[in-house]
């Protein structure tokens, strides 16, 4: 099993709705956000072209984080997803500096926090708050070893990338072009 | 052109506009590492090559400052943690492929060490000294008969520590000025560099300041033929590493960086060194300071600069 997503880049229209359910849901301190919307915008005048997308971890394949964590706070559960022991954090910050996505924070309880998939729902077999609310349906979420999960099937007829796969973490979220 | 930006607002302090994480307490503790690193390392050498007689200062007095340098070193790590009650669990288990991990054991190790090593040599510093307790006495003999064993393990301990503290850094793939090899290799040679010339400012005897300053030359010249390698490899590497390099050309740590870490701190001591190698009267605290203050702005520059690179926006 290894839980991933895909982003429709054509269908998000960048209202933040999914910033706000995470915060909601995962009772995210006022002034942090655990996922967040990029505006790319390429191109010369007139021939200029706009992307959207929602970013969060990208619960890697190969995931610096939890390599550079002293304690072992930083790991990975069944499905792929990576998460932080609050009471094995020390708050060093060494797995904030090792993420090139700049996913994670520094909790002002002192340990780090990130995205976490939703776990405590994907692991009722509920979907991520924020794929659960987006308005625009362009968040796929599901297992991507399934052929017929909501995240396969997303990805099979269309061209997609991942975020900075020059970084050698391999990525698990894909947006569609 | 190509523009980025989060328009949801992601302002999470210390991440957001560029990171911000880390501040002086962890250059302050890579130069405070490094240094006692230099100095047990020397300590240890000349121990292991039987000079206690000829180098006194290399094996015994420089070793009382190790104590005070790896104390206030770990004082400010401890104060850099976000989780401070949560330090222990460093000591709950050993994670191999963690920089961080390897550095708390080595820490563990070597800071009793250097109490030891200090200690041992407290009643020849202060003839009149009395223990109050036996045991220490105990201690303190067997100390003294296995004084080689235990430079063994210095001599080792110290190597790691000191290589440690740029391989802290240079793990990080997502920071592209740290993310090159010669980092560890780099900061040792500086941390040794720093070493010897604390060795050479407190030695009283001519000869031994003259063999300390020959090797503090030496290992000046090695410095500077590695950052000249870490410049290189990254103009020859990818355009995140590139934008990197460019920090020091041209962006904006370029002044900081050449003035204060090259020319300040290793070419102008360097200079004063040749010259009193080659008779000239220099007071030898200068080309000390010098060397030392180079060696704490390098790190800080690096930990500074390299916050900022980045591979997204």
């Amino acid at each position: 099993m290894r839980y991933g997503m895909a982003i429709d880049t054509k269908k998000c229209v960048g209202c933040s709705d999914c910033v706000v359910a995470c915060q909601t849901e995962n009772d995210v301190p006022l002034g942090y956000c655990r996922d967040w919307v990029t505006e790319t915008v390429a191109g010369t005048y007139p021939n200029v072209e706009l992307e959207l997308r929602t970013e969060r971890c990208n619960h890697c394949d190969n995931p610096p984080c939890v390599r550079c964590c002293p304690t072992g706070a930083s790991h990975v559960i069944q499905g792929g997803i990576v998460l932080v022991t609050h009471n094995e954090c020390i708050g060093c910050g060494a797995c904030i500096q090792s993420c090139p996505y700049d996913a994670r924070f520094s909790h002002p309880n002192g340990y780090v926090d990130k995205c976490t998939f939703c776990a405590h729902l994907v692991e009722k077999g509920g979907q991520p708050a924020c794929v659960a609310v987006c308005p625009t349906k362009c968040m796929f979420f599901g297992d991507l070893d399934d052929p017929d999960s909501d995240v396969s099937a997303a990805l099979k007829n269309r061209r997609y990338k991942a975020l900075a796969p020059e970084a050698g973490t391999k990525p698990q979220i894909y947006y569609l072009l | 052109m190509k523009e980025e930006l989060i328009i949801s607002g992601r302002m999470n302090p210390g991440i957001d506009p560029y990171l911000t994480l880390w501040h002086w307490p962890i250059p302050l503790y890579l130069f405070l590492g490094g240094l006692a690193a230099g100095i047990l390392f020397f300590t240890a050498l000349y121990t292991i090559l039987g000079k206690e007689k000829s180098m006194p200062t290399a094996v015994k007095w420089s070793s009382f400052l190790v104590p005070g340098i790896l104390t206030i070193g770990l004082l400010a790590l401890f104060y850099d943690l976000k989780h401070q009650m949560y330090f222990w669990r460093l000591y709950t288990t050993i994670r191999f492929e963690s920089p961080m991990s390897w550095g708390a054991w080595v820490l563990m190790l070597i800071t009793p060490l250097s109490f030891l090593w200090a200690g041992s040599y407290l009643r020849e510093a202060i003839p009149s000294w009395k223990w109050k307790f036996r045991f220490i006495e105990t201690v303190e003999s067997w100390v003294i008969k296995n004084r080689k064993p235990m430079a063994w393990a210095m001599i080792m301990l110290s190597v790691i520590l000191g290589i440690y503290t740029g391989i802290l850094l240079s793990a990080f793939n997502a920071r592209p000025l740290w993310n090159t090899s010669i980092l560890g290799p780099l900061f040792l040679v500086s941390g040794l560099s720093t070493g010897a010339a604390t060795i050479m400012w407190m030695s009283r005897d001519h000869k031994e300041r003259r063999i300390m300053s020959k090797i503090d030359l030496l290992l000046i010249g090695i410095e500077l033929f590695l950052i000249v390698h870490l410049i290189m490899g990254f103009l020859a590497g990818p355009a995140v590493q590139i934008e990197a390099a460019n920090l020091f050309l041209g962006g904006q740590f370029t002044v900081s960086f050449w003035v204060f870490v090259i020319i300040l701190g290793l070419l102008f001591p360097a200079l004063l060194e040749i010259l009193e190698l080659s008779g000239r009267k220099v007071p030898v605290a200068i080309p000390a300071i010098l060397i030392l203050f180079g060696g704490f702005i390098f790190r800080f520059i690096m930990v500074e600069a390299g916050q900022i690179t980045r591979y997204l926006y």
